[in-house]
């Protein structure tokens, strides 16, 4: 390996890990229960029991330290795992809870309340989100959608991504003196699910009207513990986009291969065969930018916001393709409802606009690499 | 040249291999060539040949431990222009069906730059049909006359030799009548034109054979077997593009980001949209080849090869299209029509038009992008075959 850039290869461990969880994933979230999951009531779409039995194999603390009661890995690992979550659809509070709120908490210094906060984050007993709307960017202005008062927080936040179920709320929220992180207990606020386009990622209005809060992070701290949670969300986001892409060609290139018209296979037909191999052009190059990306991410590297960036700006775009491609070239039968293809379109499509749109992402490269706009 | 007890080589001795060489021919002293043919004869040139033939007999992933070696120790390979052919296709093709005369005559001044080659496989009713060659090669005792006419042949008029497909029986189907030849481009009958290419200058030419005679000793694999022997030529080829590690921005995204950046009064809003897509293209371009290449180092490449070519030219294409725009006024005007040969020029030194001109060979040489696509969806997805309307029929008897 060159030096200057991350591994961007599956380590052996990796492997192991990623047929592990999609054997769990297979046994206890195929998509026919993960469709009848999202038939029923909000508060029943977040599959609490399938998350304490993928947190029992470490998955929710994998960046997290052994004494905290992670893994002890890297976001390395986590993206991996992400990407099996997304080729899974699996509803589970992976991006609330693993990613925003862990990362902005092991952002912060940690007192006692935050580090068995944590731990129990990392263990699965109980699951926490940052409360932003989801589809705040990395570089934003702090959220200031929250007042702090004496101990207490009043605000409305739409579209927090993992909330309905949440335990803890992880709080940005600016007072008299400027920005700050607060721990908020769930039951404080008055919590309204939000129908969302991904039915599989439910989001909650929260509102806060003088809810009790414990600070955890002021100033500079609370804005970079916010920022670096939101450039791991955005390269972690990226990992489970790959694995949505990865399941529409997979689906679409096996449907086509079984699927007859015209006396030929429809696979032997130039016209998609080509759009087929744009495709996993595009998915091989996504991988690499993934990687590339977790890597920068788990080193700490000073590259990691170009990397999320990067990321987010490319990956996002192949997740939709693919889902598009795979609803149009599966025809009728992939504009039922009884086909798991829309599932994935609207978990592409969501992610997309999810912490900051494609454009957005390449305004932020824009900046970091210094190719300002025209004036 | 193994080790003493006949083992192939690990990457600490292969290291030591080359700090020896380095120490005996310090590259800062010694002339190029003379430095690569100690290289050859030290097995360092592909290590991954068998010994006597520039190589050790180690395994493939030891070269880039060789080539890091090599540079850390001040022996930077030098831009070696028109030596592609000949390393990237020739060379992998002659190691796997030559004789070992015909090693021995050709690999080292291949590799040492002393020999340029060609590829003689293009006829003007066979490009992306490339089994379709009509080029006649007819046994006569102990040789083969050969008459054709060839097309778009890059570097004929500095080869010394060529690899040629030819047909050598018009009564079987295209794909077995072929025969793979050496082919001398100093012998009689060999008459290499330029043919003058949209840019303006001439980088290919016509080939005309005529009456050319090659010895048998000239045929690379067996009478008939042409098509297996150029399967591995072509595999090489579209390997060999995207093989060396690249920083950001090392490409024409790099000439066109620095325009951006020191000519404030060029730029626009649309612009500057399309120059980030294609920035962020350009660097998903680059970490996917840096993730090939990291494969390649453990020993377990993958088919992403096969998209580093695809994805390059049209990344190419949209970046030079770009960078003509941006130029406005400047953009109207090109560098130089000359009708020439462009030997020696760094092309993302030419300008702006030549750069859009230029890539539009990218999705055509070497097998056209379309070529590739079906390539992919076949060999990689495992897509079913388009139905083949010429699979039993004798050459002689196709429609042209
Ligand atoms: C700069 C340059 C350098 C070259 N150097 C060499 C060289 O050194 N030696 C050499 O032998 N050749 C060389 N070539 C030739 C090159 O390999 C051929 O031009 C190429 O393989 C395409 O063949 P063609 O030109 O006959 O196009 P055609 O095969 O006629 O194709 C025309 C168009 O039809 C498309 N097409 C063809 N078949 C199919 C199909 N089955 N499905 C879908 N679309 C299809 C093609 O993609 C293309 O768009 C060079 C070409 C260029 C541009």
């Amino acid at each position: 390996m060159s030096e200057s850039e991350p591994n961007l290869l599956y380590s052996d461990i990796e492997q192991e890990l990623r047929a592990g969880v999609r054997e769990l994933l297979a046994a206890r979230c195929p998509w026919q229960s993960v469709l009848g999951r999202v038939e029923n009531d909000a508060a029943e779409v977040t599959d609490l029991a399938l998350w304490r039995e993928l947190a029992a194999m470490g998955v929710a603390g994998l960046p997290i330290a052994e004494e905290l009661g992670g893994a002890g890995a890297t976001w390395r690992e986590s993206s991996m795992v992400a990407e099996e979550l997304g080729r899974a659809v699996a509803p589970v509070p992976f991006l609330g809870s693993a990613v925003l709120a862990a990362s902005a908490l092991t952002a912060v210094d940690a007192d006692e309340e935050v580090r068995s906060l944590v731990s129990d984050l990392a263990e699965g007993r109980r699951t926490a989100t940052l409360a932003v709307p989801l589809s705040t960017a990395p570089g934003s202005a702090f959220p200031a959608l929250v007042r702090a008062g004496d101990r207490t927080l009043t605000g409305t936040v739409p579209g927090v991504v993992d909330a309905l179920n949440a335990d803890v709320l992880v709080v940005p929220a600016v007072g008299a003196d400027g920005p700050g992180l607060h721990l908020v207990a769930a039951e404080e606020t008055v919590r309204t699910p939000v129908v969302s386009l991904d039915l599989t990622r439910p989001l909650t209005e929260v509102r806060l009207a003088g809810a009790p809060a414990v600070a955890v992070a002021s100033g500079d701290r609370a804005v970079g513990a916010v920022e670096s949670a939101l450039v791991a969300g955005a390269a972690l986001l990226s990992a489970e986009q790959l694995g949505v892409a990865e399941w529409a060609l997979r689906t679409t290139v096996d449907h086509l291969k079984e699927r007859t018209q015209f006396g030929r296979p429809l696979g032997s037909f130039q016209a998609l065969k080509h759009r087929l191999a744009d495709l996993w052009v595009s998915i091989s190059q996504a991988r690499a930018v993934v990687r590339n990306a977790a890597g920068a991410v788990a080193s700490g590297s000073p590259d990691a916001p170009l990397a999320a960036a990067l990321a987010q700006a490319f990956v996002s775009g192949v997740a939709v393709t693919a889902a598009e491609e795979a609803v149009q070239m599966h025809g009728g039968i992939g504009f039922t409802w009884e086909h798991p293809v829309h599932l994935y379109l609207k978990r592409a499509k969501s992610a997309s606009i999810a912490l900051g749109t494609a454009d957005r992402h390449r305004g932020r490269i824009a900046e970091l690499v210094d190719l300002p706009p025209a004036p | 040249m193994t080790t003493t007890n006949g083992a192939p080589p690990d990457a600490a001795d292969l290291r030591k291999r080359v700090a020896d060489l380095v120490a005996a021919h310090d590259p800062a002293t010694t002339e190029q060539t003379e430095f690569l043919a100690a290289r050859f004869d030290a097995g360092l040139a592909w290590v991954h040949f068998p010994p006597g033939a520039g190589g050790l007999g180690a395994p493939r992933a030891l070269q880039t431990v060789v080539d890091a070696e090599f540079e850390r120790l001040g022996s930077v390979p030098t831009h070696r222009d028109g030596l592609s052919i000949g390393l990237g296709m020739a060379a992998p093709t002659i190691v796997a069906f030559g004789t070992e005369q015909q090693r021995r005559r050709f690999l080292k001044p291949l590799y040492t730059g002393e020999e340029v080659w060609c590829q003689l496989f293009s006829e003007p009713g066979a490009g992306s049909d490339l089994a379709a060659v009509g080029t006649r090669a007819v046994r006569d005792g102990d040789s083969w006359v050969v008459d054709g006419q060839k097309v778009w042949t890059s570097m004929a008029h500095r080869a010394r030799w060529a690899i040629l497909l030819a047909r050598t029986d018009p009564d079987v189907p295209k794909h077995r009548g072929l025969t793979y030849f050496v082919c001398d481009m100093t012998a009689p009958g060999v008459d290499v034109r330029p043919l003058r290419q949209l840019t303006g200058e001439a980088e290919f030419n016509e080939v005309y054979l005529d009456g050319v005679r090659l010895p048998d000793s000239l045929r690379l694999g067996e009478v008939g077997a042409g098509w297996k022997v150029a399967q591995t030529t072509l595999m090489n080829e579209r390997v060999s593009i995207g093989g060396r590690p690249e920083p950001r921005e090392g490409g024409l995204v790099g000439v066109v980001s620095e325009l951006w950046r020191t000519r404030p009064e060029l730029r626009t809003r649309g612009l500057h949209e399309e120059l980030l897509k294609l920035w962020v293209a350009a660097e998903a371009a680059r970490l996917t080849k840096e993730r090939l290449r990291q494969q390649m180092a453990v020993g377990q490449p993958g088919p992403e090869g096969s998209a580093a070519k695809l994805s390059f030219a049209e990344l190419n294409q949209r970046i030079s299209g770009l960078e003509l725009e941006l130029l406005g006024t400047e953009g109207l005007a090109y560098d130089d029509w000359t009708f020439r040969r462009p030997e020696g020029q760094d092309p993302l030194r030419r300008g702006a038009g030549f750069h859009y001109l230029r890539t539009r060979g990218n999705s055509i040489e070497g097998g056209t992008s379309e070529i590739l696509r079906t390539i992919i969806a076949e060999r990689v997805l495992g897509l079913p075959a388009e139905p083949r309307v010429d699979k039993n029929v004798a050459w002689k008897d196709l429609p042209r």
